[in-house]
């Protein structure tokens, strides 16, 4: 089973400027847990955080602690290639090296440690398969990835992360740039991976976050800065949540 | 009534900007035909391999061919390293915006618009003089790298600049090394930048007089080594027009070929790039 991702205190500064305060949430393993709230309340910064991506962005700070499992994402002894591997994550708009379509999949899985190529050859086409692409794809392996439709490629996407087998996943609105046929096959394969890895997706989309959820976190910016105002299954989140602001945003009268 | 100005307006306009690129194209033509006609009926493979004689004004281009050459070898052998290098640094480790980038970046383009005859008088104080190398192709080719650098560093900048964020943020998410991703994801999509670099580079280089002048100097004998003092085929030509009289066929047929060859590794390097970026995106 994989861990749970415990995030205790988090806050996020860019410069002077506060983008999270104090947040406190636990992820547990084995379901998914949807991140809300309107636009620039911290929850893209939040991801960011939990695989470090936040190293990349000048004058960012970060404070409070972060663990997965044992691994104590924010130590700055933490070999930051080994968490990204353990954290995957898939992005807003779909972003495949301008590689064919194996090696998009090949590259990182080499750099990683794969080189066995009997073993890379049966790593991609897992991966192609988790993703429910292999068989629309396995005649353009050496094709190139940016000739896939937007679906397609968000799905190459997801099976490049799934190939180093992550015990989390970090989505950050994967179905906003995708047209709706795709965007649900999408959501049914996100769906899918719940009992393998720990699940951690920020939406804008309010309907498709009631879909999958199994918990549910709500954002909002209160003095500048972005907080945790609730939190808990996503079912009462939504049905019987215990804040007003939830309560407002939810049924759309704020945000 | 206003529609009517309104077209003539927009006649005048047309006619305008067609005549502006048919002068431009004019007299690019003009220039090429008016070197063909005067140069072609002098090239053989004799004029390219044999050596000039009475003081060019017979015989060929053998050993300022081979000079030019060298040069251009020296030239890109020092450049093109540094000069990626310095577009590595500048960016993917500095930031855009920092004070540091934006002095480096100042200087550049200052540096890129100094006169090449500045640059041949430091090339010949520093590299013939300070280093000792005096007047050789050494000099020369370390004086042109120097020349070509800021273009070529700015170019390849550009060409990383280029490369979408997306590529970057996609690589450190898989838990991919800066130097990986630099080197098999960055580089290859920075290309097209460090091609133009390149030729507009080698196109500086090939067509300089005034810098050689002073570092490489214009002895015409073969040269031995890179420490001998060589004659590039810009200043063959310099020298046969004005110097030489009765120089101006074999400075024609001179041109003639320096044209062929800027044009070739014109050719020749989006050729190349096309190649590598195909074996890139479809590997076997």
């Amino acid at each position: 089973m994989n861990p749970p991702l415990r995030i205790e205190n988090l806050t996020l500064r860019y410069g002077d400027k506060t983008a999270l305060e104090a947040v406190t949430l636990t992820v547990p393993p084995g379901r998914i847990t949807a991140l809300i709230g309107p636009s620039g309340c911290g929850k893209t910064s939040l991801l960011n955080c939990l695989n470090r991506l936040t190293d990349l962005i000048p004058g960012c700070r970060v404070s409070g602690r972060v663990r997965v499992g044992d691994l104590d994402v924010l130590d700055p002894k933490t070999d930051v290639l080994t968490l990204r591997r353990r954290v995957g994550m898939i992005f807003q708009k779909p972003n495949p090296f301008p590689f064919s379509v194996r090696r998009n999949l090949e590259f990182p899985l080499r750099e990683h440690g794969v080189r066995d190529r009997r073993k890379l050859a049966e790593r991609v086409e897992t991966a192609l398969r988790d993703v429910g692409l292999w068989d629309e794809v396995k005649d353009r392996l050496n094709g190139p990835a940016t000739a896939l439709s937007g679906g397609q490629q968000q799905r190459l996407c997801l099976a490049r992360a799934l190939a180093l087998a992550p015990e989390v996943l970090l989505l950050d609105e994967p179905c906003s740039a995708l047209d709706p046929i795709s965007s649900g096959v999408v959501e049914d394969l996100i769906v899918r991976l719940r009992d393998r890895l720990t699940l951690l997706i920020v939406t804008h989309n309010l309907a498709q976050a009631r879909r999958m959820a199994d918990e549910a976190a709500f954002f909002w910016v209160r003095d500048g800065a972005g907080r945790l105002v609730e939190h808990g299954p996503a079912r009462q989140l939504f049905e019987e949540p215990k804040q007003t602001l939830t309560a407002d945003y939810i049924t759309g009268m704020r945000g | 009534m206003a529609d009517s100005r309104a077209r003539r307006a927009d006649a005048v306009a047309t006619v305008l900007v067609w005549s502006a690129a048919l002068l431009v194209t004019g007299v690019f033509l003009w220039l090429l035909a008016d070197v063909v006609r005067h140069g072609a009926g002098r090239i053989s493979w004799s004029f390219l391999t044999s050596p000039p004689r009475n003081a060019g004004r017979d015989g060929g281009i053998g050993p300022v061919l081979v000079s030019t050459s060298l040069l251009l070898l020296v030239c890109l052998g020092v450049s093109l390293p540094v000069g990626l290098g310095t577009a590595v640094l500048l960016a993917e480790f500095t930031p855009a915006s920092g004070a540091f980038g934006r002095l480096v970046r100042r200087s550049l383009d200052v540096l890129s618009g100094v006169p090449s005859i500045v640059f041949g008088l430091f090339g010949n104080a520093f590299f013939c003089k300070t280093l000792g190398l005096g007047f050789s192709l050494l000099s020369g080719g370390l004086t042109l790298a120097c020349m070509v650098l800021p273009i070529l560093i700015r170019s390849i900048e550009e060409g990383f600049r280029a490369v979408p964020n997306d590529y970057r943020l996609g690589a450190a998410a898989l838990g991919l090394s800066r130097t990986s991703t630099l080197v098999h994801l960055l580089l290859p999509a920075a290309v097209p930048g460090l091609v133009v670099g390149l030729v507009l580079g080698v196109g500086r280089a090939a067509a300089e007089t005034a810098a050689l002048i002073f570092t490489s100097g214009y002895v015409d004998r073969m040269p031995e080594s890179l420490l001998d003092s060589g004659r590039s085929l810009s200043i063959h030509i310099f020298d046969l027009s004005m110097n030489v009289s009765g120089g101006d066929a074999n400075a024609y047929a001179a041109a003639l070929v320096l044209v062929v060859l800027l044009l070739a590794v014109n050719g020749l390097a989006s050729w190349l790039a096309d190649r590598w970026l195909r074996r890139r995106v479809l590997p076997v």
